[in-house]
């Protein structure tokens, strides 16, 4: 049976009281969202925090809403949520494709955007997709507020910007009018984490890829922005032969390791190909007007 | 730490460590044991109960965070005497095998009847997508589902 190690447990009624607790109890202490991945990794003793602060009932932020040119997604927003948001599936179909691949509907009843952010699991899909789209993560601490882009969120595997007393309070996307996007996982079984992700999205005017976003899972840091390949693409007219040159690109320069789920030079390829597949139905709905 | 909730319609409380699993709390402290434990990892949904009207894993979930909160198992399926289409479903069409898989797998298809009463197979299969069934009886389960849509008791109407 497995358990986790003993802890202390709170709960916060509101972001200032969860900082507080956060500051007062030093860094031992950690904020427990959906706990999908907390709870794994304390039950298997990777994780052994002295306290949880529980930020479930923080239900105000829970929430997907236009703000002028943005979109902006509470952190407790959990993945089903995500999945049925129709601003989302408007404006960014790509939200709809990864979540209808990570994990299983039930997990998806508990998993929130800023528990999988601020996880930082290098397979995570929704740290690729928020990189995709050059989205940007609230940051509250007692003193104030801070903006991180999302592709300088990462220090490292299950490393992020977050302080000990700090905690992500909201997500936010720019909308890009007429945009197209798609996420594209080979996973091994439904429910699995990803072999390798792409995400990404197209602008397009008068034929030519305006403005492009290209982000990876499981191939190297959580969310990786495949930086050279979406140069690449930017200025070139949109088509097959653009697709397969930032295909190319993201091969070459994205980091896969050998291990349980494939070896490197099958991942490597395996990023490739769905950089064009993402790219081929990225594109079929800018023609189709975004959506 | 004291913990309380409302499980099937009744309010219950118990003193317990911060770190007990739901599942645990149900099984051990409640003592309904419908609600199985099998694979610890968030993977296999035996495990699977309703926490404020949604189907969550119950071992990967505090008993502390159910706190205040409304809990189902599969002992609140049935209605007095009257089980529900669902179990009347999984016996007419030999949804289980071994019976292990079968509290998480009916949980969530009365969550899915009650949001789709008329769904598709395609539809049954994603919605038991992070379910097991270590006797690979998926066909049965699909079709005890199906029986349960086309059976479904009249519902109330609310005025
Ligand atoms: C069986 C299973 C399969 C899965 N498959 C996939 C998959 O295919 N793809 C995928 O991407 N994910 C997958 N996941 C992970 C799932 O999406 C998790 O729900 C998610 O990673 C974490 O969200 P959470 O709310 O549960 O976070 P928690 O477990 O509550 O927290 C995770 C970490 O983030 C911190 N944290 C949480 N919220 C905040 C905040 N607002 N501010 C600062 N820090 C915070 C916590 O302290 C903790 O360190 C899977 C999980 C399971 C159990
Ligand atoms: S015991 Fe909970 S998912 Fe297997
Ligand atoms: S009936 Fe045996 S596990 Fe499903």
């Amino acid at each position: 049976m497995q358990t986790p190690a003993p802890f202390e447990y709170e709960h916060a009624s509101s972001v200032d009281e969860a900082l507080a607790l956060l500051e007062r109890h030093g860094p031992e202490t950690r904020l427990v969202a959906g706990g999908h991945s907390l709870l794994p990794m304390m039950k298997l003793r990777l994780a052994r925090p002295e306290r949880l602060v529980d930020v479930n009932d923080l239900t105000d932020l829970a929430y997907v809403r236009r703000e002028g040119d943005q979109i902006a997604i509470g952190a407790l927003t959990r993945h089903a949520q995500l999945a049925s948001s129709p601003l989302l599936a408007s404006l960014y179909p790509i939200f709809q494709d990864a979540e209808r691949v990570i994990a299983d509907p039930v997990v998806r009843n508990r998993g929130t955007i800023g528990g999988s952010l601020c996880q930082g699991d290098p397979a995570e899909d929704l740290s690729a997709v928020v990189a995709t789209l050059g989205g940007s993560l609230k940051i509250r601490s007692r003193t104030g507020e801070r903006v991180v882009a999302a592709r300088d969120f990462y220090l490292g595997p299950y490393e992020t910007q977050v302080g000990p007393a700090e905690m992500v309070t909201e997500v936010v996307i720019p909308i890009r009018p007429g945009a197209g996007s798609a996420y594209e996982k080979v996973e091994r079984r439904p429910g699995d984490w990803a072999i390798a992700a792409v995400g990404c999205f197209l602008t397009v005017s008068g034929g030519v890829i305006a403005d492009c976003g290209i982000g990876l899972a499981a191939v190297g840091a959580p969310g990786l922005p495949a930086l050279e390949a979406e140069a690449a693409l930017r200025g070139r007219p949109a088509g097959e032969e653009a697709y397969a040159a930032a295909a190319q690109m993201a091969a070459a320069h994205c980091r896969p390791q050998t291990d349980q789920r494939g070896p490197a030079e099958y991942k490597r390829d395996l990023v490739a190909e769905l950089t064009r597949r993402a790219l081929r139905r990225a594109a079929a709905r800018v023609m189709a007007g975004g959506a | 730490m004291r913990v309380a909730m409302n499980v099937n319609g009744e309010e219950v409380g118990a003193e317990v460590e911060p770190r007990m699993l739901l599942v645990h709390f149900l099984r051990d402290e409640l003592g309904l044991t419908g609600t199985h434990w099998g694979c610890d990892t968030s993977n296999c949904g035996t495990c699977v109960v309703w926490m404020d009207g949604e189907p969550v894993k119950s071992c990967t979930v505090l008993a502390a965070m159910a706190s205040g909160r409304d809990v189902r198992t599969v002992e609140g399926l049935e209605q007095g005497t009257q089980l529900d289409p669902v179990q009347e479903g999984f016996m007419q069409e030999h949804g289980l095998q071994c019976g292990f898989c079968t509290p998480g797998m009916m949980m969530t298809a009365r969550w899915l009847l009650d949001h789709n009463p008329d769904p598709s197979e395609a539809e049954i299969r994603e919605a038991i997508s992070g379910q097991i069934c270590r006797c690979t009886g998926y066909e049965n389960i699909v079709r005890a589902i199906r029986w349960a849509a086309a059976h479904q008791p009249a519902k109330e109407v609310a005025s």
